[in-house]
Order: structure tokens, then C-alpha cells, then sequence
């Protein structure tokens, strides 16, 4: 908890105690813990001076911020355009059938989370997923599966 | 490096690189873009230099990582200079190879070369390939060879020398009206006159201005943005320094989506850079003015590219756009007037500098100016980012550039303009593609987003779509956008669920144009374009659903069945094992079936089956 105050403070100092720098702390933070611990939130509202319900009112508008905690492993299935006319619905109902979840959620012992997220910016390889930081392009459902099945096995 | 005070530093640090550079024999060019990237282009860096460090060649032969070359289709690419030799889909495993063959000695290799589809014929050059003959890369034209990380590769190609014109022979007046000359029209969506807005900015009244550049590029299928951004910077960088004299600004930003982080870094290191060559800070080359600019990340809500929603969420609120009735070019950040541009746009302004307005007005077509920078992707098979002049035929972009629909399908319409635009059908492949042709057409140019469409793309699943997209980004504030726009989504769902009565069409309709007229700003107003454009040209597809119930393109899951084709079907029992739900029965050499009540549609079979047995009822 000390370590993690200080974490955050260290963030806040880099981008100064100021309004604009708001969203920039945020998120700094949400990288950095997967997710906005409650406490960090309390923090920033101190050392920015800003009032807590304007931090959560920004939390809970952009869909980056989770106030929960997220898993070790980010599944991000691109839902643009370009993916959605390549096939993305089908590789989101697949990784949905085989993790259990639904975009959003988080499995119970925090390995996994599925997410959807509006184009990387990799059009041109749709569709994509993106993995823990890394894209995979040109997917299709037998290669989706394939890719669970790895994923599996590691976060077991 | 000292700090550059003068133009004539300038000038003189151009002529030194040049020079610097004679020994080079070769330049070996990876495209280090979002693309390639994905796909392992920056293993190619580090082996190609490798290898050319363990033969001691490293000074006569340079590799030079790039932006987005613009064919992505083909990455990840190696270009050779000066010959231009294209390699496409480079591994790894050949960089040894070509370093052997093509780089110390002049062959090339023949597997690694672009085939056209058309003829066959394999294709040595860069410039030889069609997807390339076609376009006119103006802005575009240094992003997929110029050495990201290197401002000096930017300056030895001409790079600042419109600001040094601007600070040493232009008043900020003569910069606008140059502007205005050119026609320029901004390349975020709207296609305002950018001259005029930096008129109205500079007339502002305020001590504190700001220079702002949006790169939030909210649009799903458009990357040009990021490419510009991550590939030349200092381009981008440049355009805005010289809007930033015109206007009287001291500040600027940049705001880019934090999904793009190779852009946010490119952006911040180009930013240093300059300042570093006295380019940018205090005193720009030895001039009084000065300029400082910042680089803030936004949260990826689509909103946030609206100008008074970005300036909000840039002072630490939610980012809720405002009416527009007080302009941001007197009331913007912080109520101080702000100029915000696209990043295409601060492109263009380098080039109108360097050029003359009155060059710029040459290209393009009567309102609309210059060229612009589409990403084309989608069921294309040049997917990548394509630079025309405006008013170049859809058919040219498609069928010449793109080099048509795959699999032998039929074309069946192009979205453009992102979820405010709409489709543009076949019927219409003739149009010459600038601001005013696409609205005509119902659609809209937006920041250059085309995602091509074959016939299996369902036209209703298009539209329920972007509707979908449209309630989840809508920031809520104003009821017509809130409630009416998630009506409009539950209207369309009924449709590709099964549910519709023809009530459903009217009322969506009715939605329509209610919610055009009565909402705040600029994403509910166009919240029914994407509806209204395809109930124009593709009406009887929403009838198809509605009436008869059936998806005509086979996307839409109710409506669909999955069947094995008892003629072709070999008893391999491939699907059989692969379909996750065990939906598929049937012993070995015999024919299976499908249990079209465990089945749930997902695909794994149709794409395993060897013998196209599968197909969709
Ligand atoms: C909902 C909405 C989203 C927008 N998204 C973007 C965007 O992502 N990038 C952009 O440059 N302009 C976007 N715009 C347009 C901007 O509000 C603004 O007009 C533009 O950045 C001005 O620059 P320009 O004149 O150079 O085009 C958006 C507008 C609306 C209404
Ligand atoms: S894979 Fe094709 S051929 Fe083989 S059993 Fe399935 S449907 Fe029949
Ligand atoms: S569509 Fe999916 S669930 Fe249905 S039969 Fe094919 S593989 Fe199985
Ligand atoms: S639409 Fe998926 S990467 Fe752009
Ligand atoms: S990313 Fe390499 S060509 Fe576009």
C-alpha cells in the first residue's frame, strides 16, 4: 500500500501537480497496476486538489479506466471497422465460448481478461487481436482457438 | 550538435549531412510501420544490422528504419536504394541473404519480389508496381523512407525549409493568405477552410494562444493519422510551428490516443530533437518567436476527437463537447483561443510553404484542393494507405490502387467517412472522391477512412454496427443521442435477430431524422448516416430481413444455418474435430451433418473443410 502511494506520487510528480495533467496520471496509473486502485484515486484528488467525484465522473467515462482489478494476461479483440467486416464478430464469440467470459470481465484468479477495443490501427492486417501488447494479424477462428489453447495452458 | 541560429545554419547543416552521407552506397529501407511491425518487421532492424556489422560494411551501407511504406499488404517490406529493389514479406531468415546477394552484390532475388496478380509477372522496383503508379504521394511521399528517428534525415530532405522561409521572408498575414490561396481544407472530417480558421484564431483576442494537433483519430479503419505521425513527425512537427507563427501562438499540443504509443513516442522525440536544433523552444533560429509544444495522450473515446470535448478532456474534465455557439478559435483551451488542425492537415502546410498556395490549388478539384490520404482496407487486396488527388475516381482507388476484391467476389459498396459517413455502392464506382462528391453521395469524406465491402458483407449487420459503436461512444449529454440513437440500435438488432415487422422500418426512419436535427454536436447529428446511406442504396436487404427473414449476405447468425453438401462431403471428419461445440456428427468416409441446435455459427468448420463441403444456408 506505502509502495503503491508512492508509485503514484512518483507519476503525479512527472507530469506535475496540475488539471492537465490529470488524465495523464490516470493513465500512467491504470498501466502501471492494471487498474485504478481505489487509494491512487484518492491520492491524485489530494495532490491535484480536485475534487474525488470529478476523478471517478473521468474514471468511469473513458473505458481504458477499470476501477477493478484486471487480469495478467489482456485479450483485446479489435472490434473497427476494418476487423468487423473481416470476421471480428466470429473471433470475439469464439474466445468468448472458450475463456467464459464476456468483453469486460476478468477471470476469478486474475489470469485473463477479455476486452474489445476500437481499431489498433492496424487495418490493413484485420482482423486483429491483441495480446498482452502484442497484435496478431490476419486471425481467423481455427487460428483464435489455437491461440486460447496456448494462452490456457500458460496462465495454468 | 550546436544549436541552430540562423537560417543560414540551416542551410549550412543541410549541405554538411549531404555531404556526411556520400560514402553511403546503399540504403536499406524496413518499414518499421504499424503493419509491418505487427508482423515482425523490427526483428528485420536488428538482424540486417547485425549482419552488416559482422562484415564490417556497416558505413557503406545504412539501414534505415521507416514509417509505413503505404503498401501494407505486402509487409513486412526491405526497399534497397538507390535501385529501389521491393521485397515483400521479408523474414528474418533471408536478411543474410539479401545482405549477400542484393545488398554487397546487385542480384536480385527473385522469390521475394511482388508478383502482380493480373499478369504474374514478378516486379523488380518499387515504382513499377501498380498499387503505386496511380497515386500522387505528396504528403505521404517521405513517411515510408525517411529514417523515423533521425531529424537530420528530415532535414536533408528539405525538411524546415518552409519554416525558414516563413520566419525569414513572411509576416503571419502573407503566411495565411498563402494558406487561403492553397485552398486547403481541413482533413479531420468537416473540410473547413484552414486559412480561414487561423484568420479568425490570429484575430482573436488573448496574450496566451495555442497551436493544437488532433491525432486522436477516432474513426475504426483509418490509420493515416498515426502513420503520418509515427512515421515523419517532424513534418507534422514543422506544419505546426509555422501555424503557430501565423496565428501568435507561444503553446501547442499535440493530442494523440494512447493506443498509439509508437505515435505518442515518435511525437515526443521529435519534439526534443527540435528543440534541441533551436527548431523549437525559445528563440526559434534566431528569431523573437517562440514556440513550446507538448505532447498529451487521450483516453480513446471516440468524442474526444470533437474539438470543445478534446479541449475538455485536455483540462482534466470528462471529455462532453459544448454547442458550438462561441467558436474555439476565440474560446478554446482554457477560454484562450486555440487552433485545433488535423495531423493531415499540418502535413499539408510544409508543402503549400515550400510550393505556393497557387501550386496547391492546382491539384485537386474545384473545392476541393490537393490530394488526400485514404486508408484503404477491408475486403480488398492492396490493403494499405493510398495518396490521391482529390477528385480521383472510386474505380481508380479500387480497382487500379487496390487491385480489387479478393477471392474473385463481387464489390458491393465502400464506407467511407467512419461511423458518421456511410457506404458509397457499386453503382456509384465512377464518382470522383472529394469533400463535396461523397456528401452528395450521402456519405462523407471524414479523415479518409475506406473500408471495402465484397458481397458476403451484410449491409443491415454494417449499419447495426455503427450504431453500436455510436452508443457506446456517446458521451450521453443530450437526450436525442443518448435514448434515440440506442432506439435506433434496438430497431436494427430486431432486424438481424428476426424479430422485425415492417413498423420497424418506418420508425427507424422517423429516428432518423429527428435525431439529425436535434442533436448537440457533431456525433449525433451524423448518427444516422450510416443508416440512412444504406437504406438508400440497399433497401431491399432491410426488406430481405424484415419480410422474409433472411440475410441475403449470410452474416447475420439467426438467419443463418450451417450445412455440409452431401456431394462433396469425403467423411474426413476434419470439422469433426475441430468444431468446439462437437455440433458435427458422423462416422469416418461417410458423410456428417451439422445438429443445427448445438451449432452456434462460429466458422471453425467452413474454414477447416479441404473440400468447401461447408457452405451457409
Ligand atoms: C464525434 C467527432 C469525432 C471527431 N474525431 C476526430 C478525430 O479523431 N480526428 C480529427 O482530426 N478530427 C476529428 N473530428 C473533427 C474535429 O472536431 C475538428 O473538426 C478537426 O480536428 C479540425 O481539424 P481540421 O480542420 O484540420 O480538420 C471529430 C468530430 C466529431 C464531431
Ligand atoms: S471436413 Fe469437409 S469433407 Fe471432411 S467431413 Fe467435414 S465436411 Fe466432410
Ligand atoms: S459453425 Fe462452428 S459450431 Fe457450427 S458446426 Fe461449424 S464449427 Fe461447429
Ligand atoms: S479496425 Fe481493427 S485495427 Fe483498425
Ligand atoms: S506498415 Fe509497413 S507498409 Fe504499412
Amino acid at each position: 500500500m506505502e509502495q503503491m502511494l508512492q508509485d503514484v506520487d512518483a507519476v503525479i510528480d512527472q507530469w506535475g501537480a496540475k488539471p492537465e495533467s490529470l488524465l495523464q496520471i490516470m493513465l500512467d496509473v491504470n498501466h502501471k497496476f492494471n487498474y485504478l486502485p481505489k487509494e491512487s484515486l484518492q491520492r491524485i484528488s489530494e495532490r491535484l486538489r480536485m475534487p474525488i467525484n470529478q476523478i471517478y465522473s473521468v474514471a468511469n467515462f473513458f473505458k481504458v479506466f477499470s476501477l477493478m482489478p484486471r487480469g495478467r494476461t489482456m485479450v483485446q479483440v479489435c472490434t473497427g471497422t476494418a476487423c468487423h467486416v473481416k470476421g471480428a464478430p466470429k473471433l470475439l464469440d469464439r474466445v468468448r465460448q472458450d475463456l467464459g467470459l464476456d468483453p469486460g470481465q476478468t477471470t476469478e484468479d486474475l489470469a485473463l481478461t477479455l476486452e474489445t477495443v476500437n481499431c489498433v490501427g492496424a487495418c490493413a492486417s484485420a482482423p486483429v487481436v491483441v495480446i498482452s501488447g502484442e497484435t496478431h494479424s490476419e486471425m481467423t477462428p481455427n487460428k483464435m482457438a489455437s491461440l486460447i489453447k496456448e494462452i490456457k495452458a500458460k496462465s495454468a | 550538435m550546436k544549436r541552430l541560429t540562423s537560417i543560414q545554419d540551416l542551410d549550412a547543416l543541410r549541405q554538411q549531412i549531404l555531404e556526411k552521407r556520400k560514402h553511403i552506397r546503399k540504403r536499406i529501407r524496413v518499414c518499421n510501420g504499424t503493419g509491418c511491425h505487427s508482423q515482425g518487421s523490427h526483428k528485420l532492424v536488428d538482424a540486417f544490422e547485425k549482419v552488416l556489422s559482422e562484415r564490417n560494411v556497416a558505413r557503406e551501407y545504412m539501414v534505415v528504419p521507416t514509417g509505413c511504406n503505404g503498401f501494407c499488404a505486402a509487409g513486412p517490406i526491405v526497399v534497397i536504394e538507390p535501385e529501389e529493389v521491393f521485397y515483400q514479406r521479408v523474414k528474418p531468415e533471408r536478411v543474410a541473404e539479401i545482405v549477400e546477394r542484393s545488398v554487397l552484390g546487385d542480384e536480385v532475388i527473385e522469390d521475394l519480389l511482388y508478383v502482380d496478380p493480373t499478369t504474374g509477372n514478378r516486379i523488380v522496383h518499387e515504382y513499377e508496381i501498380p498499387f503505386f503508379a496511380k497515386q500522387q504521394r505528396l504528403v505521404f511521399r517521405d513517411t515510408g523512407s525517411n529514417y523515423v528517428r533521425d531529424i537530420e534525415d528530415y532535414i536533408s530532405r528539405g525538411g524546415y525549409s518552409a519554416l525558414a522561409k516563413v520566419l525569414s521572408s513572411m509576416t503571419p498575414e502573407q503566411v495565411i493568405e498563402e494558406v487561403k490561396i492553397s485552398g486547403l481544407r481541413g482533413r479531420g472530417g468537416g473540410g473547413f477552410p484552414t486559412g480561414v480558421k487561423w484568420e479568425s484564431c490570429r484575430r482573436a483576442h488573448g496574450d496566451i494562444k495555442y497551436v493544437m494537433c488532433n491525432a486522436d483519430e477516432g474513426d475504426p479503419g483509418a490509420y493515416m493519422d498515426r502513420s503520418l505521425l509515427e512515421g515523419n513527425p517532424h513534418q507534422v512537427l514543422e506544419g505546426m510551428i509555422i501555424g503557430g507563427y501565423a496565428i501568435g501562438a507561444k503553446e501547442g499540443y499535440v493530442y494523440v490516443r494512447f493506443e498509439y504509443p509508437m505515435a505518442v513516442e515518435n511525437a515526443l522525440w521529435a519534439i526534443e530533437q527540435a528543440k534541441e536544433y533551436g527548431l523549437l523552444g525559445d528563440g526559434i533560429l534566431g528569431t523573437d518567436f517562440s514556440l513550446d509544444i507538448h505532447v498529451n495522450r487521450g483516453a480513446g473515446a471516440f468524442i474526444c476527437g470533437e474539438s470543445t470535448a478534446l479541449m475538455a478532456s485536455l483540462e482534466g474534465k470528462i471529455g462532453e463537447p459544448r454547442g458550438k455557439h462561441i467558436h474555439t478559435v476565440e474560446k478554446g483551451l482554457w477560454n484562450r483561443p486555440s487552433n485545433l488542425n488535423n495531423v493531415e492537415t499540418w502535413a499539408n502546410v510544409p508543402l503549400i510553404i515550400n510550393n505556393g498556395g497557387a501550386w496547391f490549388a492546382s491539384i485537386g478539384t474545384e473545392r476541393s484542393k490537393g490530394t488526400k490520404i485514404f486508408s484503404l482496407v477491408g475486403k480488398i487486396n492492396n490493403t494499405g494507405l493510398v495518396e490521391v488527388a482529390m477528385g480521383t475516381p472510386l474505380r481508380t482507388i479500387i480497382e487500379d490502387i487496390g487491385g480489387g476484391i479478393p477471392g474473385g467476389r463481387k464489390f458491393k459498396a465502400v464506407q467511407t467517412g467512419g461511423p458518421s459517413g456511410g457506404c458509397v455502392p457499386e453503382r456509384l464506382i465512377d464518382l470522383p472522391v472529394d469533400f463535396e462528391k461523397l456528401k452528395e453521395a450521402g456519405s462523407m469524406m471524414g479523415s479518409g477512412g475506406m473500408i471495402v465491402m465484397d458481397e458476403v458483407t451484410c449491409m443491415v449487420d454494417v449499419a447495426r454496427y455503427f450504431l453500436n459503436f455510436l452508443v457506446e461512444e456517446s458521451c450521453g449529454k443530450c437526450i436525442p443521442c443518448r435514448v434515440g440513437v440506442k432506439r435506433m440500435h434496438e430497431l436494427v438488432v430486431d432486424m438481424c435477430e428476426g424479430r422485425a415487422t415492417p413498423e420497424h422500418l418506418t420508425k427507424l426512419e422517423e429516428l432518423c431524422h429527428a435525431i439529425q436535427e436535434t442533436a448537440l454536436c457533431g456525433l449525433g447529428k451524423s448518427a444516422p448516416n450510416p443508416v440512412l446511406s444504406t437504406l438508400r442504396y440497399f433497401r431491399e436487404e432491410y426488406e430481405a430481413h424484415v419480410y422474409d427473414k433472411k440475410c441475403p449476405a449470410k452474416i447475420c447468425k439467426p438467419l443463418i444455418q450451417y450445412m455440409i453438401d452431401t456431394d462433396k462431403c469425403t467423411g474426413c471428419g476434419a470439422c469433426r474435430r475441430r468444431c468446439p461445440e462437437n455440433a458435427i456428427i458422423g462416422v469416418i468416409k461417410e458423410c456428417h451433418v451439422i445438429d443445427e441446435e448445438v451449432c452456434v455459427r462460429c466458422g471453425v468448420c467452413i474454414e477447416t473443410c479441404k473440400f468447401k463441403a461447408i457452405y451457409i444456408e
